[in-house]
C-alpha cells in the first residue's frame, strides 16, 4: 500500500522541484537578456542558424499541408456548393491554426533536437565549465543568445509555413481541381481578418517559440553530462515541448475565442 | 608576500560520501605546487572549490586573501578573471577554430582592437608552439595539442592562478615532456602560481617545488620532490614506486573471494 502512495509524492515532490528549477533557470535567463542587447550580433548568428535548420523542413511540409487542405476542403465545401470559400479554409486553417502548431511541432524535432544535443554535449565536453572559470556566464553567451533566437525564428517560420500552405492549397485547389482563381483569393482576402486570424496566430506562435526554445535549452543544460544522458534529454525535448505545444494551443485558442 | 591561496579546516561531501575532511594546504605566489593521489582521491575537487565552482560544507578557501564564495557569483566571476583552468580532456570550443577559442576570452573581458587581439592571440599560440595551427578546428588536431591550445586559452590573460587538472593524462612520452616543460616555463613567465593536479610522478616531480599527497580526501604527506622521494611513508612509498599492493589495496573493498565463491549462484 505504501508503495503507490511514497512513489506518488515522490513524484509530486520531483515535480515541483522541477517545475521550481525551471523557473529559476528562466528567470535567469531572463535577467541575462540586457546584456545581450550590447552584442546583438550573437542572437542574430543564432536567428540565421536555427532558422536554417527548419527552413527546408517547414517549407516543404507547408507545402503538403497545403495540398491536404486543398483537397478535404474542396470534398466538405463542394457538398455545400462553396466551393470558392477553399481559399478562405484554407488561409485560415493555416493561419489560426495549422501554421503555428505544426511549425513549432517540426520545430521542436528540428531544432529543437539539436539545440539539446549541442547544450548537452557542450557540457558533456565541459565547455559550459571552461567557460564559467573564464569568468563568462554559459547562460548569457551559449543559451540566451539561442532561446531569443528560437523566440524570434519560430514566428517567421510560422509565416513561411503558412504562406506556403495556402500556395500548396491554390496549386490543388484552383490548378488542379479547377476552382474559380478569382473566388479563391477574393474570399481570402475578404474574410481573413489581421487582427483576429492573422495577430492571433502569430501571438501563439511566439509563446511556442517561448515554451519550445525554453524546453529545448533547459533540457540540454540540465542534461546528464553522458552519452545516454543527452540522449534521453533530447528525447524528452520533443516529449514534453510537443505536448507543451498542444496543451497551449488549446488554453491560447479558448482565450482567443470570442 | 602572503599565499595567492590558503585551504584551512577543508571539508566536502558528496551527500553522505565525504570526498574531502580537514584540509590544510598553502599555494604560495611564483611556486609550482602539485596535488598528488589516485584516482578518485579529491584532487579535481581541490581544484573546483578554488574555482568556486562547488561550495564546501566547512572551512575557507582563500584567493588572493578574499574567501572563495560559490554562491556569490559576482564576486566569482570577478576572482575567475585572475584565475586559468586547464581543463582534462582541453575543454576547447569544438564549434570554434584554435585562434577563435583562444581569443575567446579576450573578446569576451577586454575592448581590444581586432588587430591586437590577433597579435595577442598568435603570441600565445607561439608560447604553446601551435601558432601555425591557428586556423584548425579543434577536431582536426590531437589531444596533446588541445590540451596546449587550452594552456593558451587559459593564460589568454594573463592569470595569477593557473590550475592544470590531470595536464599529463593520456599523453605520449614527448607531448608529456612539451607539457612539463610549458608548465613550468610560463608559470615563470608570467610570474604567476601554478597548481598541477597529476599523477604522474616523474613529470610532476621534475617541475613542481612543492608536493601534497592526498589519499582518501586526507593529505598524508607534503614536502618538496627530493623529501618525498626519500619518504617513507608507506602510501607516498607505494604511490612513487609505482607498488601494485600497499596501503592502497588492489582489490576492491567488499567480501573476500572464497565468499563469493561459496554463494553459488543467486537463485
Amino acid at each position: 500500500m505504501m508503495g503507490p502512495i511514497s512513489a506518488l509524492g515522490r513524484w509530486v515532490r520531483e515535480s515541483v522541484t522541477n517545475a521550481g528549477f525551471a523557473t529559476r533557470t528562466f528567470l535567469a535567463l531572463l535577467a541575462t537578456t540586457p546584456g545581450l542587447l550590447r552584442r546583438p550580433r550573437l542572437v542574430t548568428d543564432q536567428v540565421h542558424f536555427i532558422g536554417n535548420y527548419s527552413l527546408v523542413i517547414i517549407g516543404v511540409s507547408g507545402l503538403f499541408v497545403g495540398f491536404v487542405l486543398g483537397l478535404q476542403g474542396y470534398y466538405t465545401l463542394n457538398r455545400y456548393g462553396s466551393e470558392e470559400a477553399l481559399g478562405l479554409l484554407v488561409a485560415l486553417s493555416l493561419t489560426r491554426e495549422l501554421g503555428p502548431v505544426v511549425t513549432a511541432l517540426l520545430f521542436a524535432g528540428r531544432a529543437g533536437t539539436s539545440l539539446t544535443a549541442e547544450i548537452g554535449l557542450m557540457k558533456a565536453g565541459e565547455q559550459l565549465a571552461a567557460m564559467e572559470m573564464m569568468a563568462v556566464n554559459p547562460l548569457q553567451r551559449v543559451v540566451a543568445p539561442r532561446f531569443w533566437a528560437g523566440v524570434i525564428a519560430m514566428p517567421l517560420l510560422a509565416a513561411i509555413f503558412s504562406a506556403v500552405g495556402v500556395v500548396g492549397g491554390y496549386i490543388v485547389g484552383v490548378l488542379m481541381i479547377g476552382v474559380d482563381e478569382g473566388a479563391f483569393w477574393s474570399q481570402m482576402q475578404a474574410g481573413v481578418d489581421v487582427w483576429k486570424d492573422i495577430a492571433n496566430g502569430v501571438i501563439k506562435s511566439v509563446v511556442f517559440g517561448f515554451a519550445v526554445t525554453f524546453t529545448a535549452l533547459f533540457q540540454g543544460y540540465e542534461a546528464q553530462p553522458t552519452p545516454e544522458g543527452v540522449a534521453r534529454a533530447t528525447t524528452r525535448t520533443v516529449v514534453i515541448a510537443s505536448l507543451t505545444v498542444l496543451w497551449l494551443d488549446f488554453l491560447l485558442t479558448a482565450l482567443m475565442f470570442d | 608576500m602572503p599565499n595567492l591561496v590558503d585551504i584551512s579546516d577543508l571539508h566536502f561531501s558528496y551527500g553522505a560520501r565525504p570526498i574531502l575532511a580537514g584540509l590544510e594546504m598553502e599555494f604560495p605566489r611564483g611556486k609550482v605546487v602539485a596535488v598528488m593521489g589516485g584516482s578518485g582521491s579529491g584532487k579535481t575537487t581541490i581544484l573546483r572549490l578554488i574555482g568556486g565552482q562547488i561550495t564546501a560544507q566547512k572551512g575557507t578557501v582563500r584567493f588572493d586573501g578574499r574567501i572563495v564564495n560559490a554562491r556569490d557569483s559576482a564576486l566569482m566571476y570577478d576572482m575567475r578573471r585572475k584565475m586559468g583552468m586547464l581543463f582534462q580532456h582541453g575543454a576547447l570550443f569544438t564549434d570554434l577554430t584554435v585562434f577563435e577559442n583562444v581569443a575567446f576570452p579576450l573578446r569576451e573581458h577586454t575592448r581590444l582592437p581586432e588587430e591586437l587581439i590577433r597579435d595577442l592571440v598568435l603570441l600565445k599560440l607561439h608560447a604553446v608552439g601551435l601558432r601555425n595551427a591557428a586556423h584548425l578546428k579543434p577536431a582536426e588536431i590531437s589531444g596533446g595539442m588541445a590540451r596546449r591550445v587550452a594552456l593558451a586559452r587559459a593564460i589568454a590573460l594573463d592569470p595569477q592562478l593557473i590550475m592544470y587538472d590531470e595536464p599529463f593524462a593520456g599523453l605520449d612520452p614527448i607531448s608529456m615532456g612539451v607539457a612539463a616543460n610549458l608548465i613550468r616555463r610560463l608559470n615563470d613567465a608570467l610570474g604567476s602560481t601554478s597548481i598541477v593536479v597529476s599523477h604522474d610522478v616523474h613529470e610532476t616531480f621534475l617541475i613542481a617545488d612543492y608536493v601534497y599527497f592526498l589519499s582518501q580526501g586526507r593529505i598524508v604527506a607534503h614536502g618538496t620532490p627530493q623529501q618525498m622521494r626519500a619518504s617513507e611513508d608507506p602510501y607516498v612509498k607505494q604511490f612513487v614506486h609505482a607498488e601494485a599492493d600497499g596501503p592502497v589495496p588492489f582489490h576492491y573493498p567488499g567480501r573476500a573471494l572464497a565468499d563469493d565463491l561459496m554463494r553459488g549462484v543467486p537463485q
